[in-house]
């Protein structure tokens, strides 16, 4: 069953357009990402999920009800939406203990006051905080803080929890132990979970699927797997490869001759493309992403490899990454476990171009190239002997 | 088939848009305050201003060409070119904008010279120095003028001389004891504290870092003041100066009690005489000049202030203040600072008790002590029979109304002010938010006493649903209620915008009702603003003079109208037994408020 299905969302915020036409479906007990660099309406659409942002245009169902309709301008109010919401601020009422906090929304549905207890010290202790209980959140650190935000949040056992930018403003210690804390809830709650970061690792580590924002839409919407592997636009891809991640572009033109063989010209590697040629124009400019686990090392010459100098090494215990240089660019590579390499040593890199992707520098949308392997055998699949292809 | 779908969309759209609309508390709570508004502000002001233009029934004994009911500029003709302009109009103007700017220029001097003294110099006994320059502000302003009169009485109006010419045996002139000069001086040590208050805050918030940073590249002391400070404090003290004129020309014990007996009558005085004269339409013309006056200066702050007043708030953190050191002068300042303060506040304070003990005033001996005015029964021979105020029925229903008047008025008006507050701030983006900003901020441009005149004609008779207020208690509130919104809208939007908008939505995901929200989230977390604008309005009321006067009945008679009702007779000591009771009154309120509620002072004056 799908927990939310959002059709044709439009919102504007003080007349400027900041969501256009958001089509998406969450399924129930999903762990969905909004990510995105900040002002690209992740937000807003969270806020509109929630309720607390009108929709212009378009419809939202929740669990199979109408929620909000924007041609009828229907609008329900967020507390019968069933859900909840942890604020990047947390926005803990700071007149109130904690348990005051947690038990508020059980007090306002008038809950006897033994269920109210029952339940707020359920919640408090699956947060790992009861002993917290009779605490102001001014007495509290920013982790504690944040158990009590989510401990409230779901106190009302919710059918979907939103949560907006939860760790950011965490410490980098607190970030990793609050990021298990989540993916342990999801796991014990089994609701649906509404994720918003800009933070790329957070969304790869946590969630079950990744809807990515740029300008107010959805650009992908991948599992985190496929995100990594495969992003649909230089844009995402570059995004994606911010971040520590030192995505390597290399920017190339196709080429091709009167016999309808074509290549791919960078300045690195010639890269001779398969296919009729017919998708491909002569000066088209590609863009080309490279992973810096994608790229080989060795120490001696091999079929195929382009002989490159170490310009620094950066070893961070079970990675290091390799700075080289070749024909006057700066390229990354990662090699698992330690490896000890003198600037100035030549090495011999290979790319692994099945995990290449490569895009129309134009447009920024990914192009589907079908890479030769050796020998211009069709058909061959390299699998086999990714080291090795020959011009 | 399709067109009968498309119209039950029209209608469902329209029905929910409107359910939707109506729903949010800021467009619900901000129409009924834009009613309330109107009804109370907008429609008083714009009937008063279209009776000016009438004949009325009366007219037809001064001229033949009266028309009852007709358009005329017969009022106007009459207040502004006739042969009685001069003295109706004229003169009081020029009286009004002359103590108005030396009032305001006066109270400048004293309050931002005390504010920097205080707030960014080493000076010791700063809490003293600063309670003291309170002090005048929980007083009415006349009371100032009574013990300057005290003082400096002279035979014109009879009765017994001043301290001053029992103790030297000079009698002061005419231009000392009455009219402009005691005018100014009282006006002006009241209303200093504004400036104290507003100037004080400013330059706390302002960060020393911004001065150090000037004496780095080697700017001397006076420099620094002169190129750095005073800019940065330029908006604080214009708008000070701005309120306080606008409070001295509207000003009417003071001029009442020091001006009308030598003839020196203000635009408020000469409104209240006209008024009392039945020259109802002449007093409304001068109560319309006098808004004008005042909307203008306001006009004017907005152009000189407006683009600057920014970086006020700009100047943020007052992380670690360094003070300017006053070397050798740290004690001599201290002590003239407390012994001008002490002069300005406490000195008159006493005198005035110590002359209600005084069986004959100006007769200093111990066989001169009574308590006659404190207790004693009705004797012929004192104050044609006016008992001790305690035995009075007379102050203890005036005790009664003022106290009534004064916590029904302050609770509304605060809880009001926190109300507003909230659509204020939470509706800036929707006109709704804008206009109650806008509409609660007129009554600051109605003068007290224009305000009364348009309320005196306003509720004389039924309208509407409403009956006929004029001679009730509620009356009282109501118009105390409108005249401080300024004040406590300000405080109230001022407190609400710190609030995160978030704390609100999370209440409302878990399913609060706004009203739920405003009981439990908002007002806890607004206590010490609310208590402020209580505090504030309370001590407000139980000094209103301006305001009520002319809105007085016997039955609805207050502590400050009888005091006045006794000063204006000559009844001193009677006089002095109230105002002691009023002044206990205050300080004992402000006490509990300060201690009890947390309340401050200057986040409500602050406010504008």
């Amino acid at each position: 069953m799908n927990a939310i299905e959002l059709q044709g969302i439009h919102v504007a915020l003080d007349g400027k357009q900041v969501l256009h036409n958001i089509e998406l479906t969450i399924k129930q007990g999903d762990f969905m990402t909004f990510l995105g660099p900040s002002g690209c309406g992740k937000t807003t659409l969270l806020r509109t999920i929630a309720g607390l942002q009108k929709a212009d245009a378009g419809t939202i169902t929740i669990s199979g009800r109408e929620v909000a309709n924007g041609e009828t301008q229907f609008h329900m109010e967020p507390s019968k939406r069933r859900l909840s919401l942890v604020f990047q601020s947390y926005a803990l009422w700071p007149h109130m203990t904690v348990y005051e906090n947690v038990a508020f929304g059980l007090q306002v549905r008038k809950l006897a006051k033994a269920v109210v207890r029952e339940k707020v010290e359920a919640a408090l202790g699956k947060m790992r905080i009861a002993e917290l209980a009779g605490r102001y959140p001014s007495e509290l650190s920013g982790g504690q803080q944040q158990r009590v935000a989510i401990a409230r949040a779901i106190v009302t056992e919710p059918d979907i929890l939103l949560l907006d930018e939860p760790l950011s403003n965490l410490d980098a210690k607190l970030r990793v132990e609050m990021r298990a804390e989540l993916k342990r809830l999801h796991q014990e709650l089994n609701t649906t979970v509404i994720y918003v970061t800009h933070d790329q690792h957070e969304a790869m580590t946590l969630s079950t699927k990744v809807a990515v924002f740029f300008g107010g839409q959805i650009v992908q919407l991948d599992k985190p797997r496929e995100l990594y592997k495969r992003p649909n636009t230089l844009q995402v891809a570059e995004f994606i490869g911010s971040a520590g991640m030192q995505m390597n572009r290399l920017e190339g033109v196709v080429r091709t001759d009167e016999e309808g063989l074509s290549w791919l010209e960078t300045p690195v590697v010639l890269i001779p493309l398969g296919g009729d040629g017919s998708t491909m124009q002569d000066g088209q400019e590609v863009v080309l992403t490279v992973r810096p686990e994608d790229i080989r090392l060795y120490e001696e010459r091999r079929p195929g490899s382009i002989a490159m100098s170490v310009s620094a090494v950066f070893p961070s215990g079970a990675e290091t990454l390799v700075q080289l240089d070749t024909a006057g660019m700066s390229l990354m590579a990662r090699v698992i476990g330690e490896s000890e390499y003198e600037p100035g040593t030549t090495l011999y890199a290979v790319l692994r171009q099945e995990q290449m992707n490569a895009y129309d520098k134009k447009t920024g949308i990914r192009m589907e190239l079908q890479y030769v392997t050796h020998n211009n055998e069709p058909g061959e699949s390299t699998h086999e002997d990714r080291l090795s292809y020959s011009r | 088939m399709a067109n009968k779908r498309a119209l039950t969309v029209r209608s469902t759209r329209f029905y929910n848009g409107l359910t939707n609309w109506l729903r949010s508390p800021v467009h619900l709570i901000g129409l009924a305050a834009l009613l309330f508004l109107a009804y109370t502000i907008a429609w008083p002001v714009m009937k008063i201003l279209y009776t000016t233009f009438l004949w009325r029934q009366q007219d037809v004994r001064l001229t033949g060409e009266a028309n009852p009911g007709h358009f005329t500029l017969y009022h106007w003709t009459r207040v502004l070119a006739s042969d009685m302009s001069m003295n109706l109009f004229y003169k009081p103007i020029l009286n009004s904008l002359g103590v108005g700017f030396a009032v305001s220029a006066l109270s400048m001097l004293i309050g931002c010279g005390l504010a920097w003294l205080v707030v960014r110099t080493n000076v010791p006994w700063k809490k003293t120095i600063a309670f003291l320059a309170v002090i005048p502000y929980l007083l009415p302003s006349w009371i100032i003028s009574q013990a300057w009169l005290t003082f400096f009485k002279n035979g014109k109006i009879g009765g017994t001389p001043g301290i001053m010419e029992a103790l030297l045996h000079v009698s002061p002139p005419d231009w000392l004891s009455y009219g402009f000069v005691p005018i100014v001086v009282s006006l002006s040590i009241h209303d200093s504290v504004f400036f104290f208050l507003i100037v004080g805050a400013a330059l706390s918030s302002m960060n020393s870092q911004l001065e150090e940073a000037a004496s780095v590249t080697g700017a001397a002391r006076w420099t620094i003041l002169r190129r750095i400070v005073f800019p940065l404090v330029l908006p604080s003290i214009l708008s000070g100066f701005i309120l306080i004129f606008t409070k001295a020309i509207s000003s009417y014990g003071v001029p009442a009690l020091l001006g009308t007996p030598v003839n020196f009558y203000m635009i408020s005085t000469m409104l209240y005489s006209s008024m009392r004269s039945r020259l109802t339409t002449e007093a409304n013309v001068l109560s319309l000049t006098l808004m004008i006056i005042s909307m203008l200066t306001i006009y004017l702050n907005q152009r000189v202030v407006g683009r600057r007043k920014s970086f006020v708030t700009v100047t943020g953190k007052d992380s670690a203040r360094t003070l300017t050191s006053l070397g050798r002068w740290r004690y001599p300042a201290a002590g003239t600072a407390a012994v001008v303060m002490i002069l300005i506040s406490v000195v008159p304070l006493l005198v005035l008790l110590f002359q209600s003990f005084m069986l004959k005033e100006g007769v200093y001996s111990l066989s001169n002590f009574t308590t006659h005015y404190w207790w004693g029964g009705s004797d012929p021979d004192i104050n044609t029979g006016e008992k001790g105020v305690l035995h009075n029925d007379i102050f203890m229903l005036a005790l009664k109304n003022s106290l009534y008047i004064a916590g029904v008025a302050s609770v509304i008006a605060a809880v009001i002010g926190l109300v507003l507050g909230y659509v204020v701030a939470r509706g800036r983006q929707s006109w709704i938010g804008r206009m109650v900003d806008q509409v609660s901020f007129l009554p600051y441009l109605i003068p007290g006493i224009s305000l009364a005149a348009i309320y005196i004609s306003m509720f004389a008779k039924p309208t509407l649903i409403i009956p006929a207020l004029y001679g009730t208690i509620t009356l009282l509130i109501l118009i105390t209620v409108v005249k401080e919104l300024p004040f406590t809208v300000k405080a109230g939007s001022a407190s609400m915008m710190q609030i995160g908008k978030e704390l609100e939505e999370a209440a409302q995901i878990s399913g609060a009702s706004w009203f739920t929200r405003f009981r439990r989230i908002l007002l806890p977390l607004n206590q010490k603003s609310l208590m402020s604008a209580f505090l504030l309005v309370f001590i407000g009321a139980m000094k209103e003079m301006e305001l009520i006067i002319l809105l007085i009945t016997p039955r609805t008679e207050t502590l400050t109208t009888i005091t006045f009702y006794y000063a204006e007779k000559g009844y001193e000591q009677l006089t002095n037994v109230i105002l002691m009771i009023i002044i206990a009154i205050v300080i004992t309120v402000y006490f509990l408020a300060v201690k009890f509620g947390k309340a401050d002072l200057t986040q409500g004056i602050g406010g504008q």
